[in-house]
C-alpha cells in the first residue's frame, strides 16, 4: 500500500495544538465530573412513566412513545440525506476485483445470521437492548457485505425496491402518527391498549428503510434506471 | 482502586490518544483505520456507562459503517489521484477526459 505525499498532511504545530486542545478538553471534562454534584436526571421519571406505556425497556420507551415526534423527524433526515446523495448523481461503478474467497465463504455464514440477528434485535428492543436503528444497522452492514462480495439481484442496482424501501418507514410513521388521531387524540399519541403493537409496526418499517438508507449512502448515488 | 476504575481510566486515555492519532496521522489510510478504533473503543466506553442500546448503535454505525464508507472514499480518491497523475504524465491530448 503506497502512502502518498498528501498535500494537507499536517506539521508539527498543528499536531502539538490538537494534542494541547484534546488534553484540555479531556482535563476541563473531568474537573467538572469531580469537582459538582451530579444532577439526578429524568431516569426515575422515565421508569415510572414506562409502566404506563407498557414497554419494558425504557430508552426504546423514550424514542418511540415519550419523543416519538424526535424519532419521526431523525427518519425524515435520515431520508432526506439520501435523496440529497442521490441528487449528487450516479452510483460510481464499483472497483470490479474478484473477492476473496474467504469473504464469499464468509458470506455463506454471516448473511442469514445477520438477518436473524436482525429479526431478534427489533423484536427485543421492546423488553433490552436493542431496537429499530440497532437491527436497521446490522441488516445495512449484510447489504454492504452483499456488495462488496459481488453478489447483486441484478446487472445494475435495483432501482424501484430500493426507492419504496426508502421511503417506507417515514411513510408507516407518519400513517400511523396521523391514523391515531380519529378518536380525538393528538398528533402520535398512541390509544393506551395498542402502543406496543403500533411501535412494533412503526419499528419494523424503520429498521428496512435505516437498512436500505445506510445501504444506499455505501453505494453512493443514484441506482440506475432499469430498461 | 477498584478495577472498574482502573479499566475506565485505560479507556479514556485510550479514547483520547486514539482521537489525537487519527486527526494527526500522516497517512489518510491510517487515520481511518484510527478512525474505526476509536468509534470500537468508544462503544466499550459506552457499555461500561451502562448504556447498551448506544453501544450497539455505536459499534454498527460510528466504527462500522462511517469507517465503511470513509474506507469507499479512500479508494476513490487514490483513484482519481493516480488516474490524474497518469493523463498529466502523457501529453495532452485535446478534449481528453481523465475521469
Amino acid at each position: 500500500m503506497q502512502t502518498e505525499r498528501d498535500p494537507c498532511e499536517p506539521g508539527v504545530v498543528l499536531r502539538g495544538m490538537l494534542a494541547v486542545l484534546l488534553a484540555c478538553v479531556a482535563c476541563g471534562l473531568c474537573w467538572l465530573l469531580w469537582s459538582a454534584p451530579l444532577a439526578p436526571g429524568l431516569g426515575d421519571a422515565v421508569r415510572a412513566a414506562s409502566a404506563q406505556s407498557g414497554i419494558a425497556n425504557p430508552v426504546t420507551a423514550v424514542l418511540l412513545d415519550f419523543r416519538g415526534y424526535d424519532t419521526l423527524l431523525e427518519i425524515a433526515v435520515m431520508t432526506s440525506t439520501l435523496v440529497g446523495v442521490w441528487a449528487l448523481g450516479p452510483a460510481p461503478k464499483l472497483h470490479e476485483r474478484p473477492p476473496s474467497p474467504v469473504l464469499l465463504g464468509l458470506d455463506s455464514a454471516l448473511i442469514p445470521f445477520a438477518a436473524v440477528i436482525c429479526g431478534y434485535l427489533l423484536w427485543v428492543g421492546a423488553t433490552r437492548a436493542g431496537g429499530a436503528f440497532q437491527a436497521g444497522s446490522v441488516l445495512a452492514a449484510t447489504g454492504v457485505l452483499f456488495i462488496l462480495s459481488g453478489r447483486r439481484p441484478r446487472l445494475g442496482l435495483p432501482d424501484a425496491p430500493m426507492r419504496w424501501g426508502v421511503v417506507l418507514g417515514l411513510a408507516t410513521f407518519l400513517v400511523v402518527a396521523l391514523a391515531v388521531m380519529g378518536d380525538g387524540r393528538q398528533f402520535l399519541e398512541y390509544p393506551p391498549g395498542s402502543t406496543k403493537t403500533l411501535i412494533l409496526v412503526i419499528e419494523a418499517a424503520a429498521t428496512v428503510s435505516i437498512a436500505v438508507i445506510l445501504a444506499g449512502l455505501f453505494i453512493g448515488g443514484r441506482p440506475d434506471r432499469e430498461p | 482502586m477498584s478495577a472498574g476504575l482502573i479499566l475506565d481510566g485505560l479507556l479514556a486515555v485510550i479514547l483520547i490518544w486514539l482521537a489525537w492519532a487519527a486527526l494527526s496521522s500522516r497517512d489518510l489510510f491510517r487515520a481511518i483505520v484510527l478512525f474505526i478504533a476509536f468509534g470500537l473503543v468508544l462503544s466499550m466506553a459506552w457499555a461500561r456507562l451502562g448504556a447498551p442500546d448506544v453501544a450497539l448503535a455505536e459499534a454498527a454505525i460510528g466504527a462500522g459503517l462511517t469507517g465503511a464508507l470513509l474506507l469507499a472514499t479512500w479508494g476513490r480518491l487514490r483513484r482519481r489521484r493516480s488516474s490524474k497523475e497518469q493523463s498529466q504524465a502523457r501529453p495532452p491530448d485535446g478534449g481528453d477526459n481523465a475521469d
